[in-house]
């Protein structure tokens, strides 16, 4: 079948099969940042963004997105630069297989609440799973973020 | 110190500060560095058909309808297979793990074991033929209960051909993979003379690791008809050796790199999917590409060893801890993949913490072969198992003899100084222990929170602690090396054989080499790891690299330096013993004239034959144990058995941190997976062998919402053998949750919990085991 | 792996129910549960295109579409504030905020799952459902149909007489499924106690008078599986329902 979806702002038209999950088919496209880690929506390292929506792409049909807008990180990099530095200033990316998920995540919660307490981050980001960083430096990293951009002092 | 003050008053201009980690934008912008993203997805897809029996015989394997799939390009079963046995341990040669795999085997040991490896253009056809091949078993009596495998009349490892290379006390006509007992005086007659002793049995379970990237390895033919293999491997040189025994042909035919692993934590220390698309390119000749799904990982993976330890510690009324005796039974599952190397840990990495008084001791072991996912090498290594048990064991002690468990430590401790007759006699030269107890004390609030207190609302609130040691690396026994280049304008290229799985050693290492050469970091570009191109390194494991490889850094640096400085005293017209290395170049010691290091680098290619590489490699004979206490506040329902962490802290002693930041996101990461182990990550199995937690949806890993606030600090010693007086960190971390929380939860309920997970129905019940 | 060979967005609740006769289709919710099936289908129906995704209100109900996803149920303040949060606490556990986007309220109810918190709540909360087929019924009795039904589930209809009621559920970790769930409703018609994941799907009893755990534990049947046995669960029963009663 035949689908039509904007892919980090561009209009693209593909066949595809009825079944195809939209993790396969963005991937398919070049777009490799988006992460497979289990097969029960239970890790968030597949999440991209369906009319600004943080969704998981292995629980999505590439039909379904069909007639929306999908972000991938590859199109969200200006964004995600304005706070992943402070994520490195921690160590907190480490084996990084998680970083995608979590990134367009903190985007989503980023720009549904701006400024967010610790308890709204964690409660927003339980869905991403991260088995290296124990957590804890990626809240730093937010918090830093956050408290850079209120004029506070960086990290 | 915190991580800031660390980086703040380090003396060093490049170690000892929080440098980014090389690799950090590029991982959190989402770049394509991981194996599936670098690979081609043309590749054939290799599936394997797994096992749905726990033992039995294939009897045969129909394949012709499922080889008509379109798409379908082979199907392999034992009978294509070199009959050749081998480990996939990723251990030094000879490993102490047996020789008792084969690719495929007619005997298959698991719910889950390889029978049949599918190939073919996509997954659809793969998928599509898996379903259709038709295997016959004939099935028979599983060993499931590790107590009963010893000398069970059914055997895991009845073939002819099952080999043990080591003297590891292995006998496959007893289904044992390792056993061995060694003991310092009588301890019998002192635990006689005990006025207590504490005896219990405590159980850990085959826990995962869980990384986030599951097993995942391409393969094609290079251009020399080798087999070049790109994995998700802490291991290339294992890696190597272990394809190229697995497919029966020659070391020299194999080329193993790795790209960025999505996490490793010991899981890929064992060659758990490499071998099936390496056969099948070998034979075809085409690209071919495994992924493992994560149910794959959780049933057909390489967890820890399930180990039941049982202690027995005597003590004198006044608290001196005088005898330890440790016996362990170790399940290895069906295969011996670490089997005989992790028990060891569980008591020479355990027993050595109450180095203070203690008069004897003994450590025996079984590790045994069932019909089970077999086990292999998680963080920890067995060390994690052993102080479960024994830290377990000293808080049973002090609420026995009604003494505040920090005050029985700080009596019975390892100090600095003191040699350890349970850890082969080595000495502590580096040992804050004691600072790291009484800085984590009075950080945690240790008086205040170590009284049970009921709230308002009827939950309870209590604390729990736990001290750990771990090694760095195998002593006597790994290699770690290093190549430092000098380049174009004067950069250089740090080639190293060790992994960076994401735990930052790339980077650690160049701080290492900059803080030698006197320049910035950003001047040391990484290369590794390559078989055929980086300098050999036994591979990341075993909390090695920072403290061997990185001492193989120190000297390789150290050596170029003496080559620039011939160099440059050529270029100077003067002899070497009239010029210096000064960081950006070489010059005169009289002032009188000085050549830029871009001039050195130009030189280097002109007409030149002195290197401007050097390599040189490092093992050490001993493996320095870092020191870490961890303390633990919780607040249990005593209605519904749950239990909130409220706080986490801990105090390290990993020498000088090398990246504070990355010491203390290790040890974060790691007390996260302790804390899952402890109270929810389990493992059961059906009557007939099947895991019952084959995916994330059952086996839970905790969520940021289920750990609390974590807060970690470092006391530092200097290690004398380590590069810059480091010893290690990347494993120690995991230890001690799962004893603090017993602890928390014994000072909350007055039940001791022995086995693992502790979850909230056995803390409502009050269920031990 | 689920398969199929196509993918139909239905443009009526007819068609859709037209094309759910075949046993061989299937109607796609949020594709969280499907999706680990290892089945072939003939066609995917997907709701999406039919308006079910919001969640209007009238005099005495909430109307809320089958395609409503979870996500919203935690953030409409109208419901929040008829069920006291109630809403809010029966979905924040759920894994997490992307997969509570994807989730569908319809797809929670309609496959009953024993694991349901969403179902244990409407049910506390009487709600009925719409259906193409059968139309408008309980909820209480639409989960003792048979699994075999081709009906479509449209809306479900929550109503606004509820004076109080209290959701608590036990988890082994913070986003796990539920070793239970607990819903007490209380309107003018009485209690309604209702308890999910008993590993069962959750049912519902109904009261005049308010029930102490104690007594509302012995009227359900408990089960054990992987995370619980059933005296544990019953025991929990107790617990949070006495809890519930306390907060309602």
């Amino acid at each position: 079948m035949e689908i039509k979806m904007i892919l980090n702002g561009r209009q693209i038209i593909r066949e595809i099969s009825p079944d195809l999950l939209l993790l396969e088919f963005v991937r398919a496209e070049g777009c490799r940042s988006v992460k497979r880690g289990c097969e029960t929506s239970n890790c968030g390292l597949c999440t991209v963004l369906m009319d600004g929506t943080p969704v998981l792409s292995c629980s999505m049909l590439a039909a379904r997105a069909a007639g929306h807008r999908i972000d991938t990180l590859e199109g969200l990099t200006a964004e995600a630069e304005e706070f992943i530095g402070f994520i490195a200033d921690q160590g907190a990316e480490q084996c990084g297989f998680c970083n995608p998920g979590f990134v367009m995540n903190t985007i989503a919660l980023l720009r549904e609440n701006p400024d967010p307490t610790d308890d709204e981050i964690r409660q927003f980001l339980a869905g991403n799973l991260c088995r290296c960083s124990g957590y804890e430096g990626q809240l730093r990293g937010i918090r830093a973020f956050l408290d850079s951009r209120k004029g506070g002092k960086d990290e | 110190m915190n991580r800031q003050e660390l980086n703040e008053r380090s003396t060093y201009r490049s170690v000892g500060k929080c440098v980014r980690k090389k690799d950090a934008m590029q991982l959190l912008l989402g770049k394509p560095v991981y194996v599936d993203d670098i690979t081609p997805r043309d590749a054939l897809v290799v599936k394997v058909i797994r096992s749905p029996h726990a033992h039995a015989l294939i009897e045969s394997v129909e394949k012709s309808a499922a080889m008509k799939v379109p798409g379908i390009v082979g199907i392999y079963t034992y009978e294509d297979v070199p009959g050749k046995r081998f480990t996939m341990a990723g251990q030094t040669y000879p490993e102490p793990s047996p020789y008792d795999r084969l690719l495929l085997d007619r005997r298959v040991r698991f719910v889950g074991d390889p029978v049949a490896i599918v190939a073919g253009e996509t997954e659809a056809a793969v998928n599509r033929a898996c379903k259709i091949v038709r295997v016959k078993y004939q099935v028979l009596e599983p060993v499931l209960d590790f107590h009963k495998a010893k000398d069970n009349p059914i055997l895991v490892h009845p073939e002819e051909n099952w080999v043990s290379m080591c003297p590891v006390g292995a006998d496959n006509r007893r289904n044992l993979c390792a056993s061995d007992v060694c003991s310092e005086n009588d301890v019998e007659a002192v635990l006689a003379d005990c006025d207590e002793v504490i005896e219990h049995t405590y159980h850990v379970k085959a826990c995962q690791q869980t990384m986030m990237e599951t097993f995942r390895t391409y393969t094609e033919i290079d251009r020399y008809g080798r087999l070049h293999v790109i994995s998700s491997t802490q291991i290339v040189f294992h890696c190597r050796r272990i394809i190229a025994n697995a497919l029966d042909i020659p070391k020299s035919k194999v080329h193993v790199e790795k790209p960025r692993i999505g996490g490793g934590f010991g899981a890929k220390q064992t060659v758990v999917a490499e071998i099936y698309p390496a056969f099948v390119t070998w034979v075809t000749k085409r690209p071919a590409k495994m992924i493992y799904t994560r149910e794959e990982c959780q049933i057909g993976g390489s967890p820890r060893h399930e180990m039941e330890v049982t202690v027995r510690l005597g003590a004198s009324s006044d608290g001196t801890i005088r005898a330890l005796d440790v016996y362990t039974l170790s399940n290895t599952g069906a295969f011996g993949e670490h089997g005989p190397t992790t028990v060891g840990l569980s008591g020479h990495k355990s027993i050595p913490l109450y180095t203070g008084n203690l008069e004897a001791f003994r450590f025996a072991y079984d590790v045994v072969y069932t019909n089970v996912q077999a086990a292999g090498a998680y963080r920890g290594y067995g060390a994690t198992q052993g102080q479960f048990a024994v830290e377990s064991a000293v808080n049973e002690l002090a609420a026995k003899l009604g003494m505040d468990p920090v005050a029985l430590r700080l009596k019975n401790i390892v100090r600095e100084g003191m040699s350890m007759p349970a850890y082969y006699g080595e000495t502590a030269n580096a040992c804050a222990l004691d600072k790291c107890i009484e800085h984590c004390c009075s950080m945690f609030g240790w008086e205040e929170k170590f009284p049970v207190r009921v709230m308002p609302d009827g939950k309870i609130r209590s604390a729990g602690v736990a001290i750990s040691m771990q090694g760095s690396g195998i002593s006597g026994v790994d290699v770690g090396s290093a190549t430092i280049k000098l380049n174009d304008e004067g950069f250089y290229i740090l080639m190293i054989g060790a992994a960076d799985m994401g735990t930052g050693c790339d980077t650690i290492l160049a701080q290492m080499a900059a803080e030698c050469l006197e320049c910035s970091v950003d001047e040391i570009e990484v290369f590794g790891a390559d078989s055929d191109a980086s300098p050999y390194d036994s591979g990341s494991y075993a909390s090695s690299t920072t403290y061997v490889t990185g001492k193989a850094v120190e000297n390789a640096c150290n050596e170029l330096r003496e080559n620039l400085c011939q160099l440059g005293a050529s270029l100077l017209h003067c002899d070497r013993s009239e010029v210096e290395f000064f960081g950006n170049g070489v010059r005169k010691l009289d002032g009188t004239g000085e050549v830029s290091r871009f001039d050195l680098a130009t030189a280097s290619m002109v007409n030149n034959t002195i290197a401007v590489q050097t390599t040189a490699s490092h093992s050490s004979p001993v493996s320095p144990p870092p020191f870490m206490v961890g303390m633990v506040e919780i607040e249990l329902d005593p209605e519904t058995g749950s239990v909130e962490i409220l706080d986490y802290n801990a105090v390290i002693d990993c020498g000088i941190p090398v990246n504070p930041n990355l010491a203390t996101i290790q040890a974060e990461g790691g007390i996260v997976q302790g804390i899952g182990m402890a109270l929810y990550e389990n493992v059961t199995y059906s009557k007939k062998g099947r895991i019952a937690e084959n995916s994330f949806m059952q086996y839970k890993i905790p969520t940021r919402l289920d750990m609390g606030h974590l807060k970690v600090e470092f006391e530092e010693s200097y290690e004398p053998t380590g590069p810059f007086g480091v010893k290690s960190i990347g494993e120690i971390v995991i230890n001690t949750p799962a004893p603090a929380l017993a602890h928390a939860i014994f000072r909350a309920t007055g039940v001791w919990h022995r086995t693992l997970p502790i979850t909230p129905e056995k803390i409502l019940f009050g269920i031990e085991d | 792996m689920i398969t199929f060979n196509q993918y139909v967005r239905a443009a009526s609740p007819e068609e859709a129910y037209e094309l759910n006769l075949k046993k061989n289709n299937v109607i796609v919710g949020g594709m969280l549960w499907l999706k680990m099936t290892d089945r072939q289908y003939g066609t995917a129906i997907d709701l999406c295109d039919l308006g079910l995704e919001t969640i209007e209100e009238d005099d005495e109900y909430y109307s809320i579409g089958a395609m409503v996803t979870l996500r919203q149920l935690e953030q409409h303040e109208g419901l929040n504030t008829l069920t006291g949060g109630a809403i809010r606490n029966s979905v924040e556990h759920i894994v997490g905020v992307q997969f509570r986007n994807c989730a569908t309220v319809g797809g929670s109810i309609y496959g009953r799952f024993g694991f349901s918190d969403v179902l244990t709540l409407f049910l506390a909360l009487r709600a009925r459902v719409e259906l193409v087929g059968a139309g408008v019924m309980e909820l209480a009795d639409f989960t003792q149909t048979s699994r075999q039904n081709r009906d479509v589930l449209l809306r479900i209809l929550v109503p606004k007489d509820t004076q109080s009621v209290v959701y608590l559920s036990q988890r082994n970790s913070s986003t796990d499924f539920p070793v239970l769930a607990v819903a007490v409703g209380k309107s003018a018609q009485g209690y309604v106690y209702s308890v999910g994941a008993r590993p069962h799907y959750a049912m519902p009893v109904c009261s005049a008078r308010p029930l102490c755990g104690e007594e509302a534990a012995e009227k359900f049947a408990f089960g054990s599986n992987l995370r619980a046995s059933a005296q544990y669960r019953k025991q929990i029963c107790k617990v949070l329902v006495d809890r519930a009663m306390s907060r309602l």
